[in-house]
């Protein structure tokens, strides 16, 4: 169980960061930055599509800047973004006491159970891209999701050896519950009686109207195909000469590059599946190539 | 007599799975009982959230040493036989086996001696097998281990006369096993620390002071008790709803109904998608108010007694659910700003089936289906049917049923009313997936009827000429649902279609015979006279169809019906019998007998009772006056009984004598068969 926290509980969003990542160095996590690649989920992070996998133990945590083009709203809407953040904790091998932390990290962030009405929703969590799925659920508090939570069982198509126990805080929903924000363009980014206090739209309104002209709008999809073309010829090429995480990275590449021509509409329903598939064959190998690499290791 | 106690504890079980569970689990480990020898007078297994609990009353402590005599193969027979024989009783080879003459050869015996002994040594490997064999829907690893439950398991209650049971369950890996013992764990919230347990009352007290109601239908009571005061106080209503009741008594271990309220400014929103938005996603009970419409106020069912009495968890919910009804009422807003018709052309953007195109496509083809269903359906503008069907899948492109799917159609009917569109055509848009299910409700409007109709038609045949047919348990496309809902169509309101205009297949017809027989059995008619009238061929009908299966089931079920279809197995038999030694009878004995070869009064009094019957018979048939038809063969029996008592058919010596009479009970048959194949019948 958690030892108490010095901290007091957050009251903005750049607090809230700080004290998970507090909260979860502390647990014995490795407090890591965000993989320096635009991707659709902290998940992605080689800290736990990668990590997960093989004999050895792991425990990190980080943030994921995450990016989504098909959710864009030019920052019209108060929920939804293209640019996002996830807190991600990832133990491996899960330990028994697993689902005690998670919730000292609410109490940590201020959610006081003796108030609140705290649930495990059965939610199934699986990755088409990453040919990866583990059971869990989505944590609600008072009726509204706060984290996911997941048991890895599969990455990349491999079955596991250790079990990690995944969990996933989406940073500006649950901000917007503990603020009590309409908005998410109103959650208050650092402290009120900051010197120069911002908010999350003083830091990013902008950035989301941009971003959605350009995903939904001027993304050039003919260099869009080529490079992902040119990434899966790259992944393959790096399998070969046996560096998986160079490979990944445009394993990486090609997922993101999809994302944005799914965003530009030029993706058939039926071409989805087939691009999909091929970021899957990617990820595959990258993954069981890693394996070799950690199990020469570990022998 | 002793008791047994069981509880496996583990983190969140998912809702859906745990009764069924419980039921696996008292049935595993009931079977594992019975094999070991050790009878027991009743087992109850309940489940939580978090525990599956079992308790075996009235076992003996201690078994008697048995042996039992069990007979194998007969000696020499093949290596197969022998070697299951050897698997069944647990001998090592046929050694142990002894060879015996029964007087009907000679035979391998095994004599099966077990040892008895104290019921707990056998009770740790009846729970052991019992968990192993559990089938869970979807289980998992954890932590370093291999073993699979539905999520990590965390403690064992194995009790037995009060004692703890020795024995373990090992996850494997680096992980501590999970002994056997006599403690739990509470409420998650609302209890600290371990619970000590002596037996099943004690767990069941010590529980409830731990804040958790182990039985599932306690838990439901108590739910409908305080939504249903809570409601009273509020002068609302509780909507009835079983299914969410059940799923909510599994998302709590101490339940506590909590009242809230909707945001005013989302009460013009349709009450179909606040019901969706409660009721779905949030599993809120919803309330009425006096004159039915939905109230504003909503029950949600905590987990939790709170120390503010729970107005924080109410306040939080509220906040929930207004920001899901704020996406809902934008969508509901922005939605009426744009036509039905606008949005067709977005129709050729989605794909239907790869091999059925678009949603585009699939209108153009229910339009056609509609105009040529209209006709058939009483009072049906067809203009209006055609319309209907041109707008009916527009709404899958609006924002909230891309939202919220399950309200297509409903919203449709929204969209086409703020148009100013007739009620017929939006009540029509609305209702053309029904009925969903055998509970759902069946359209009735003309305008509805044919636009239903012609939804199914269409995915039925479309399916059915791309060569998905549904088998065995394989029906990704519903089309068993779709057959049926076809049938109650028709059924329900009347509609004479003549099914065989809208397809060529043979095999589409025969499915909606067995569909038809589904749906007719629940209703008490028989499937055997449903064959013999589908069996007459060429019937594509169904409100005919099932007039002549109710007239013919009536009619064999009068006494003259009964004994009539004796006579005509009689009739029929010996006729077979004959065709079976002569194949050339069949064509010698078609057509009528002949007058004047009859010689006893038996003959030819049938035969005037039957030229008599065929004369009403055949209008009656054409009248579709089935009853009517059926009641003239009751005049048939007392001359056919007559007929047989008195009359022999085979007469050796006078074979033109014989192939008239043959020829007479033959006609029997065939004058029946018109209404029916009686010799479907099942006598």
């Amino acid at each position: 169980m958690s030892e108490p926290s010095a901290r007091l509980k957050p009251t903005c969003f750049q607090e809230l960061i700080l004290t998970l990542q507090d909260y979860w160095a502390r647990q014995g996590c490795l407090i890591l930055q965000p993989f320096d690649m635009e991707m659709g989920a902290g998940t992605f992070h080689t800290a736990t599509t990668l990590r997960a996998l093989g004999p050895k133990p792991w425990y990190a945590a980080y943030v994921q800047p995450s990016r989504r083009p098909t959710d864009g709203r030019y920052g019209d809407n108060p929920m939804r973004l293209q640019h996002y953040y996830q807190f991600q904790a990832i133990l491996k091998p899960s330990p028994p006491d697993i689902l005690e932390r998670y919730l000292g990290s609410l109490e940590a962030i201020g959610i006081d159970a003796s108030l609140h009405d705290l649930r495990f929703v059965e939610d199934d969590w699986e990755s088409p891209t990453l040919g990866a799925w583990g059971l869990g659920w989505e944590v609600w508090c008072d009726g509204s999701e706060i984290s996911q939570f997941t048991y890895f069982q599969q990455v990349g198509g491999i079955d596991v050896d250790l079990v990690s126990g995944e969990i996933t805080y989406g940073l500006e929903r649950l901000a917007m519950y503990l603020f009590d924000k309409k908005s998410i363009y109103d959650l208050p980014f650092n402290r009120a009686d900051s010197e120069v206090p911002l908010t999350y739209g003083d830091v990013f309104l902008q950035n989301e109207r941009e971003q959605s002209a350009y995903n939904f709008e001027h993304a050039d999809t003919d260099m869009l195909f080529r490079h992902f073309a040119d990434a899966e010829k790259e992944c393959g090429r790096l399998i070969e000469r046996k560096l998986p995480l160079p490979a990944y990275e445009q394993c990486i590449k090609a997922s993101h590059c999809f994302n944005l021509l799914d965003a530009r509409g030029v993706i058939s329903v039926t071409e989805r599946q087939s691009y999909i598939l091929r970021v899957r064959d990617l990820a595959k190998a990258c993954c069981e190539a890693w394996l070799v690499t950690q199990k020469k290791e570990a022998a | 007599m002793a008791e047994l106690l069981l509880e496996l504890l583990s983190e969140e079980i998912p809702a859906r799975m745990q009764a069924r569970a419980a039921d696996d689990l008292k049935r595993l480990v009931s079977d594992g009982l019975k094999a070991a020898g050790l009878e027991f007078k009743d087992a109850r297994a309940f489940a939580t959230p978090r525990r599956l609990a079992l308790v075996v009353d009235g076992l003996p402590t201690a078994r008697a040493d048995v042996s039992e005599e069990r007979r194998g193969p007969r000696v020499g027979a093949p290596e197969q036989a022998m070697q299951g024989f050897l698997k069944a009783t647990g001998l090592a080879s046929l050694d142990q086996a002894e060879k015996r003459d029964t007087g009907k050869g000679e035979f391998w015996f095994a004599v099966i001696a077990r040892k008895g002994g104290p019921t707990t040594e056998a009770l740790p490997g009846i729970i052991d097998a019992a968990m192993k064999a559990l089938p869970w829907p979807k289980s998992m690893k954890w932590g370093s281990g291999a073993m699979t439950w539905v999520r990590p398991l965390q403690s064992i209650v194995a009790l037995f006369d009060g004692k703890v049971l020795a024995g373990e369950v090992v996850p494997g890996g680096k992980m501590a096993p999970i002994r056997f013992g006599d403690a739990t764990r509470g409420h998650r919230f609302l209890s600290k620390g371990t619970i000590q347990v002596t037996g099943f009352a004690d767990y069941v007290a010590k529980l409830r002071a731990a804040h958790v109601m182990l039985d599932p239908a306690e838990r439901k009571k108590i739910v409908l008790e305080g939504a249903e005061k809570l409601c009273a106080d509020a002068q609302v209503a509780l909507r009835a709803d079983n299914g969410l009741l059940d799923e909510v008594a599994g998302l709590v271990e101490w339940p506590v109904p909590l009242l809230g309220t909707i945001d005013g400014q989302f009460m013009d929103v349709p009450p179909e998608v606040l019901t969706v938005s409660m009721r779905t996603h949030q599993r809120y009970f919803v309330t009425t108010r006096k004159d039915g419409a939905l109230a504003n106020r909503f029950v949600v069912v905590a987990n939790n007694v709170a120390r503010d009495g729970g107005k924080t968890i109410v306040d939080g919910n509220e906040r929930v659910l207004r920001s899901r009804l704020s996406d809902a009422k934008f969508f509901w807003d922005q939605d009426r700003k744009v036509r039905l018709e606008e949005r067709l052309p977005a129709l050729k953007d989605m794909v239907f089936h790869a091999k059925l195109g678009t949603q585009a496509d699939r209108v153009g083809r229910i339009e056609i289906l509609a105009d040529k269903i209209a006709p058939y359906v009483e009072g049906a503008d067809r203009a209006q049917a055609i319309l209907a069907a041109h707008l009916c899948k527009a709404d899958l492109r609006s924002g909230m049923v891309g939202e919220f799917p399950e309200l297509q159609g409903v919203m449709g009917r929204y969209y086409a009313l703020e148009e100013k569109f007739p009620a017929a055509i939006a009540d029509a848009i609305g209702d053309h997936y029904a009925p969903a299910g055998p509970n759902d409700r069946c359209p009735s409007a003309p305008v509805s009827v044919v636009v239903a109709l012609a939804d199914k038609l269409d995915t039925l045949v479309s399916f059915w000429a791309i060569g998905e047919k549904p088998t065995g348990s394989r029906d990704p496309f519903a089309l068993r649902r779709a057959a049926l809902g076809i049938i109650r169509i028709i059924v329900e309101n009347n509609i004479r279609l003549p099914l065989r205009k809208f397809f060529d297949a043979d095999d589409l017809m025969a499915f909606f015979a067995d569909r038809l027989k589904v749906q007719m059995r629940e209703k008490g008619v028989r499937h055997d006279v449903v064959d013999a009238v589908f069996a007459l061929g060429g019937e594509d009908d169904l409100v005919r169809l099932l007039a002549r299966v109710e007239a013919v089931q009536s009619f064999l079920a009068t006494e003259a019906g009964k004994n009539l279809l004796t006579a005509y197995g009689r009739a029929a038999n010996i006729v077979r019998a004959e065709e079976k030694k002569d194949k050339s009878l069949t064509a010698k004995i078609a057509g009528a007998p002949d007058a004047a070869r009859m010689e006893q009064t038996e003959e030819k009094t049938v035969a005037g009772a039957l030229a008599d019957i065929e004369c009403l018979v055949k209008p009656a048939l054409q009248r579709e006056d089935f009853a009517g038809a059926m009641a003239a063969f009751a005049d048939l029996r007392q001359p056919i009984d007559s007929f047989f008592e008195k009359v022999t058919v085979n007469v050796a010596e006078k074979p033109d004598l014989r192939l008239n009479r043959l020829k007479l009970l033959n006609q029997i048959r065939v004058t029946m068969d018109s209404v029916a194949d009686f010799s479907r019948i099942e006598g």
